[in-house]
């Protein structure tokens, strides 16, 4: 009783926090404040999933979110402006759609099994023979590493075919640099960058 | 960032250890959290820290464009060709029952190695993109934030 309670404590405070920081990004104007808070938002989204038990994706979140993606986020700012040019303008149309579609969501959890709980149609079908098979037969004790790499490999294998399709296209668009910049730096090559 | 000796001093302390915990990630993947995708950001998030304290050109020189050139498809390789190793000894693609004498033994095998060429595409990219955008900026100075 005494650990429900604290949960759902902590489940409020970062929905909370969550809440706050999206309302900043929204109203914030300045870009490098809206990519610092983006990574914090992904930072909470982390706690948010090692609350859920999801480790493994909280991880992912707080390598990729909130490391990774802040850092170009920030990259790319720097070459464009600052801040925002435009005020904020009520859309009053996006506006109806956007709380439509939360209204909407919100009602279809009402009939969702409750969280973690073995009936659900999720655990029906497959799952109790990927965790039975990765106890017996591949004898690998984190389930989620045998699914992504074994059971669904060919999966994987196409995620990394897209992460590979995704840095072959950066290179080819942005990855040459100018002329103008290569001889910058072969002029300032003699400098040295030892610390 | 030259006079940020704090920050200099942190991160050179803190580089070794990301990049020892990305490899613990990577290869510790069956037994706890972690595998390919997040070892791989980790590593690259080392580049990263390195390139954003010492500058662009000092991590360049620290990973040339030219193992990128050769990592990114590596990893790909890596994975599809456990897949085609499966095949040529007799199971089907990627069932890496077949890989090593028992059952279990192979499929210990075949997750450790695909997700090994994982960590290397997702390194690579990481770092690619990251040099493709960071390349492209001259050195942000301390009073243009």
């Amino acid at each position: 009783m005494e650990s429900g309670i604290v949960n759902i404590l902590v489940d409020i405070s970062l929905m909370t926090l969550l809440g706050i920081t999206a309302i900043g990004i929204v109203r914030s104007r300045n870009l490098f404040a809206t990519a610092m808070l983006s990574g914090i938002y992904s930072l909470i989204s982390a706690a948010v999933f090692v609350t859920l038990d999801a480790v493994d994706v909280a991880f992912t979140e707080a390598a990729v979110g909130a490391g990774i993606s802040t850092v170009l986020m920030l990259g790319a700012m720097t070459l464009t402006r600052r801040s925002e040019k435009h005020a904020i303008k009520l859309h009053i149309g996006p506006l109806f759609v956007t709380i439509g579609i939360g209204a909407a969501l919100i009602y279809g959890t009402v009939d969702m099994p409750p969280f973690g709980s073995t009936d659900a149609p999720g655990f029906q079908h497959i799952v109790p023979e990927y965790i039975a098979g990765s106890r017996d037969d591949i004898q690998v004790p984190n389930i989620v590493t045998s699914i992504l790499a074994s059971y669904r490999g060919f999966d994987t294998l196409g995620e990394t075919a897209v992460i590979f399709a995704a840095g072959i296209g950066v290179l080819f668009l942005l990855g040459r640099r100018r002329e103008d910049e290569e001889a910058d730096e072969s002029s300032n090559s003699g400098k040295g960058e030892d610390a | 960032m030259r006079h940020h000796l704090i920050l200099r001093v942190v991160s050179k302390l803190l580089i070794p250890f990301i990049l020892l915990y990305a490899l613990y990630v990577q290869f510790h993947g069956d037994f706890g959290p972690g595998g390919g995708f997040q070892a791989g950001v980790i590593f690259a998030a080392a580049f990263v820290l390195y390139a954003l304290i010492f500058g662009v050109q000092a991590a360049r020189k620290a990973f040339p464009d030219s193992w990128l050139a050769i990592l990114i498809p590596l990893g790909v390789l890596i994975f599809a060709g456990t897949g085609i190793a499966s095949l040529l000894l007799g199971g089907t693609f990627l069932d890496y029952d077949v890989l090593a004498s028992t059952p279990t033994g192979g499929q210990h095998l075949g997750i450790l190695v695909v997700e090994f060429g994982v960590g290397v595409t997702v390194t690579a990219v990481m770092i690619a993109i990251f040099f493709a955008y960071a390349g492209r900026t001259h050195e942000i100075q301390d009073d243009d934030w």
